[in-house]
């Protein structure tokens, strides 16, 4: 199982960086969605797989003995997915309103700075 | 108060009086006003701070009554106490120049609540006294900064807002992957608990990897090289108030996470961090200075000069004696005043000649003799020309490096400086003595002139200069025992862990 999730991830980074470098605004936001995915995987998975152990005290105890799965990598998880969709929301947004602006989505064009020296 | 309160009250109140911000009438006025006011309460709790820090030592205090290392900590020894003292002053500072440049429209709407959000992630990251909060911390802070920049929704903005967002996030995946990756081999993220932990592991090897993948996405979002590629694309788009407030926190934010993890938690294997943090610092303050020698455009040129001044920092923090963090935490807060000294004058030139290319403006001199003035000393002072606050920062990071035998990074610095000094004159020469270009419309359509209140945060940025270098001797003293702190961790520890080992 680790080694399969440890392949997803690296699937994913790789998926990621090669839409980054496409010349498109709208692959480059999926691009990141993806990293995004790899790097909440890759937080799951290095913070071990367990299955079947909940993290709870067994009575007559007081503290956790043998395997857990311990809880505080998914509170991570939890926070960097909402962290990153807020974030993503607003990148979308930027992308509709750059499109709208300049009437296309190529990164190519996206170069006012280039011109303005230029000119 | 107690130490709880004032720890946890920058971060309330900005992210509050933001809250509320947005709730009360979107009238200009009313948000101008709660703005400054939370501003001046912020470097009131930051200079309490700073003081119980002084008077008592390292203040820490744990969220919710839960223990460190399984709690949210908030901790300030003296560099996070000062930090934050400086943040409330700039916050204060760019909120009285926005009050007095930007229009009415653009003050009524999300404009200043958004400056409090971007402040209380910057205080909650100098505060924090853990790795994934300070994670949480940076993406609130850049959350804010994306807006901003984009709040005009200009072309050239737009573009800017997009380039800087993406290289922005792809340093949030890498930190993040930093922060997985140091919980699944130490088990906690908790500063003080890692740096006590740490240097007992089993796998050094295993912690210098996640600790370049730390300096990777900290020096991101420092703008070091090579990884400054998204400041000059961005920081010359959005209004000077806003440039402002981004070159003298955001970056900041950067190097204060290298100091305090590369003093605090990674000192497992100094000799290779301490060799690329060298070479960084070095190659940056180069690359800084020669892209702002080319430049042209005013705010393009200033952005350059904070790279090179970023690299300075790094090369301090590579240095890592106490004299070189010492000069770190001396130049940082003079940097920081100087920098925003000078966007701020740019700012105000740009309302004079409407312009930030260098060859449409001239005589300013004759025209504007007091903004020459104020252009002048921050000038001189961030090329590390006396009697002003930079002299004595950059002569502290040439001892250090002197007496490191670091005669490269020695070298590199003096000639750094003055190749600052004569872009700085660039600027002086092209905006303020040669005489206005001829072809320039001879009757502009409205009269120019500055406006109320736009000198008066110019005029105390100066006068912070001048009085940080006349008096640099408290500064210096305060810095030094700041450096103590971060190369002796054991009050910081103890203040954190309680009385748990």
């Amino acid at each position: 199982m680790q080694l399969f999730l440890a392949l997803t991830v690296g699937g994913l980074f790789a998926a990621g960086l090669y839409c980054l470098m496409l010349h498109s605004i709208v692959r480059l936001a999926l691009g990141l969605v993806l990293l995004g995915s790899a790097t909440n995987l890759l937080l799951f998975t290095v913070n071990g797989l367990q299955r079947g152990f909940a993290p709870l005290v067994p009575e007559g105890q007081d503290a956790l003995t043998g395997p857990f799965a311990d809880p505080v990598p998914q509170a991570f998880i939890l926070t960097a997915i909402v962290i990153n969709f807020g974030l993503l929301a607003l990148l979308l947004v930027l992308v509709h309103r750059t499109a709208q602006e300049t009437g296309t989505d190529d990164t190519r064009a996206l170069r006012t700075e280039l011109k303005d020296s230029k000119q | 108060m107690t130490p709880g309160v004032l720890l946890s009250l920058p971060i309330i109140l900005c992210l509050g009086a933001a809250a509320a911000g947005q709730l009360i009438p979107s009238r200009a006025w009313p948000r101008r006003w709660l703005a400054l006011l939370t501003m001046v309460l912020v470097t009131v709790v930051g200079a309490l701070l700073l003081v119980t820090v002084r008077r008592d030592g390292v203040q820490a205090v744990q969220m919710g009554g839960w223990a460190a290392p399984f709690g949210i900590t908030l901790v300030a020894d003296l560099l996070s106490a000062l930090m934050v003292l400086i943040t409330g002053v700039m916050g204060l500072t760019v909120v009285a120049y926005s009050a007095a440049t930007l229009p009415a429209s653009r003050e009524a709407g999300a404009y200043y609540p958004l400056v409090m959000v971007l402040v209380g992630g910057v205080c909650g990251a100098f505060l924090t006294g853990d790795l994934f909060n300070l994670f949480v911390w940076i993406e609130v802070m850049l959350g804010a900064s994306f807006v901003l920049l984009a709040l005009e929704a200009r072309q050239e903005q737009l573009e800017a807002s997009i380039k800087y967002m993406s290289l922005s996030l792809i340093g949030s995946v890498v930190l993040l992957c930093a922060v997985g990756l140091l919980y699944g081999v130490a088990g906690t993220l908790n500063l003080a608990d890692l740096s006590v932990t740490l240097p007992g592991s089993t796998t050094p090897q295993l912690l210098t990897t996640v600790s370049i993948f730390f300096l990777v996405a900290f020096a991101l979002k420092a703008g070091a090289f090579p990884l400054y590629f998204w400041l000059p694309a961005s920081y010359h788009t959005p209004p000077a108030a806003v440039t402002t407030l981004f070159s003298a926190l955001l970056t900041k934010v950067g190097v204060y996470a290298l100091a305090r993890v590369f003093t605090l938690v990674f000192t497992q294997d100094p000799q290779l961090t301490s060799t690329l943090l060298l070479v960084m610092g070095g190659l940056t303050m180069v690359t800084g200075v020669l892209g702002a020698v080319a430049q042209y455009d005013m705010r393009r040129l200033l952005s350059f000069h904070i790279i090179s001044q970023i690299g300075y920092l790094i090369a301090a923090l590579g240095l890592l004696t106490r004299g070189a963090l010492t000069a770190l935490i001396a130049f940082l807060v003079h940097y920081i005043f100087a920098k925003s000294a000078l966007f701020l004058v740019s700012g105000a030139t740009a309302r004079v000649t409407r312009t930030y290319d260098l060859h449409q403006m001239g005589n300013l001199y004759r025209t504007q003799p007091l903004l020459a003035a104020l252009f002048f000393i921050p000038a001189l002072s961030l090329a590390g020309v006396p009697p002003f606050s930079g002299f004595f920062a950059k002569l502290a990071i040439i001892q250090a490096a002197l007496r490191a035998e670091n005669w490269a990074i020695a070298g590199t610095a003096v000639g750094v400086g003055l190749l600052t000094l004569f872009s700085m004159m660039k600027i002086w020469r092209e905006a303020f003595w040669k005489a206005p270009p001829e072809n320039q419309p001879e009757e502009p359509s409205r009269p120019l002139s500055l406006g109320d209140g736009v000198l008066g945060p110019c005029i105390a940025m100066t006068a912070f200069m001048i009085i940080l270098g006349v008096g640099a001797e408290p500064l210096l003293e305060l810095a030094d025992a700041a450096a103590g702190q971060l190369l002796d961790p054991e009050e910081y520890v103890r203040a954190v862990m309680g009385g748990r080992p």
